[in-house]
Order: structure tokens, then sequence, then C-alpha cells
């Protein structure tokens, strides 16, 4: 018996790892904290929307496939539609901190060739809350 | 216990019979194989590529179709183990979508396989593969790709 209640509970636990450990306000609190200085949403906008050069040449700006509207979705190279960046519209974002950090990592690597800097994630989070 | 047998059982018995046509071939069942994928595109079921080339996406994720897809070590392990245990070449199966591929190639797309193209040919007009996007978007066209159904739409 104890098996058969085993069972859905894993299944309804693996999916989406949305697993919610964190928020927008705690990820930039640790990110600054780690940084040693305060967030500043304007870079962190300039960084989102610029184009850059040292990443891949398919996604030169975050805005490539998140678009220049972080309240609206975008979409993948592939055609596959991604949610809304912007917490006010999207409450998911930045409430999960192994996602977050896979994502900065992935993408920032695609973007600029490099891991994002505390500093960055703290300017990015504070903007894309900020609208 | 019994009750367990039962659902696996269940479970497989529900599952499309894999054809040597490629037309009704079993989705991926791994969980982290399925969720991770499925993240930018569907998740490819793993009978439509020889183990080579799982191996060859599975390290080189870091650049995949020209995007930083890499994950932690334990998932990336996972997912290659799952890909490649289910292979269309795994444990000297020769599943018919391999047909022609010669055995010094890695096609790193499901789209290059001599199958693939064989089967698309004159199928799709360029407006209907414009429409689709790319290759890469089988539902588009296969509307029970999802669940390993490739049969003409």
């Amino acid at each position: 018996m104890k098996k058969a209640l085993i069972l859905p509970v894993l299944l309804a636990m693996a999916p989406p790892a949305l697993a919610g450990d964190t928020s927008p306000g705690a990820l930039i609190e640790a990110y600054s904290a780690q940084s040693g200085s305060a967030p500043v949403p304007e870079n962190g906008k300039a960084l989102f929307l610029g184009k850059h050069v040292g990443g891949k040449p398919d996604t030169p700006s975050c805005a490539t496939c998140h678009t220049n509207d972080p309240r609206k979705g975008g979409q993948a190279r592939t055609g596959k539609p991604i949610d809304p960046m912007a917490p006010s519209v999207n409450p998911k974002r930045f409430t999960d901190t192994r996602f977050v950090e896979k994502w900065f990592r992935r993408n920032c690597n695609s973007v600029l060739g490099r891991e994002c800097s505390a500093q960055e994630k703290a300017d990015i989070i504070a903007w894309l809350s900020s609208l | 216990m019994k009750r367990n047998i039962l659902l696996a059982s269940l479970i497989i018995v529900a599952m499309p019979a894999l054809a040597d046509d490629g037309r009704m071939i079993r989705p991926v069942t791994n969980a982290l194989t399925q969720s991770e994928c499925s993240a930018c595109h569907m998740a490819y079921p793993a009978g439509f590529l020889p183990a080579r080339s799982w191996k060859k996406i599975m390290t080189t994720l870091e650049d995949h179709f020209g995007e930083d897809a890499s994950l932690d070590e334990a998932s990336r392990a996972e997912i290659e183990a799952y890909l490649v245990a289910n292979a269309a070449d795994a444990g000297g199966r020769r599943s018919g979508v391999l047909r022609r591929l010669d055995a010094a190639d890695t096609p790193m797309r499901i789209s290059e396989l001599p199958w693939f193209r064989r089967e698309h040919s004159g199928e799709v007009s360029p407006r209907r593969l414009k429409k689709a996007g790319s290759w890469a978007n089988c539902n588009v066209c296969h509307r029970g790709a999802e669940k390993g159904y490739f049969e003409d739409d």
C-alpha cells in the first residue's frame, strides 16, 4: 500500500523543475551580496537588449529569442514559444534557483561567450522585476 | 506488488509498437530526457538515431546547433545512457531508419538520414516546410509525433 502511494507522489514531483525555492527579490539579494554592490536595473536593461559579439553568431542578444519586450512571450530558434520573462506577467519566473542558474549559464554563454557575473545577474533580474 | 507489475505491463502495452519503417516508434520514456530536450524542441525518439550520433550530440551540448544546451554532468550522463540504450542500433538491432546510412557517418540530425530524405521527398512543399519552420518540428505535420506516431497525415 505504501508503495502504491509513493508512486503517484513521485510522478507528481518529477515534471518541470519549478520547485519554488526562491523569488526574484531573494535572487537579487543573493547575487548582490555575492558581487558586493547594489543592482543597477538600467545596466540589466542594456545588457538584455544590447547586441553582443563574442557569443554564438545566431544569438547576438537576449532579445533574439526573448524579444525586446520581456512582458511578452518570445520564441526559441526552433520555433518553440518562450514564456514572458517579466515576473509581473509570469509569476513562475525566478522561483527556482537551479533553473535560473542553468539558463543563465547556457544563455550568457550563447550570447556573450562567457558566464554572467553575479552583478550582471542581479542587474538583469532587477530590471525584469521592475517591468 | 502485484499492482505494480500490472501497472508496468499496462504501460508497456499502451506504447506504440516498434515498426522498422519508423512510422510508429517508442516515444521518449525517460522523464529527465523528456523534460530537458523538450525545453527547446520535441524530445525526439531515441530510436531515430544510432548510438554514435547520440554520444556525439550528448558530448557537444556546449554548442548544440548554435546554442549552449549544456547540462550538469549527472543529468547529461543519464540522458546519454537512455538515448544510447534505446538507439536505432541498440543491442545489435538494425532499424529501418538506418537503411543506407554509411557506417562511417555520424549524423547529427534525424533529417540527414537517407531514410528520412526518402520518406519526405516530394511529400513536403516548400510552403509547408516554411510553415513548419524547419524539419525539426515533426509535430506540425505529424500530429501524433509526441506519442510516437508518424503515420502520414
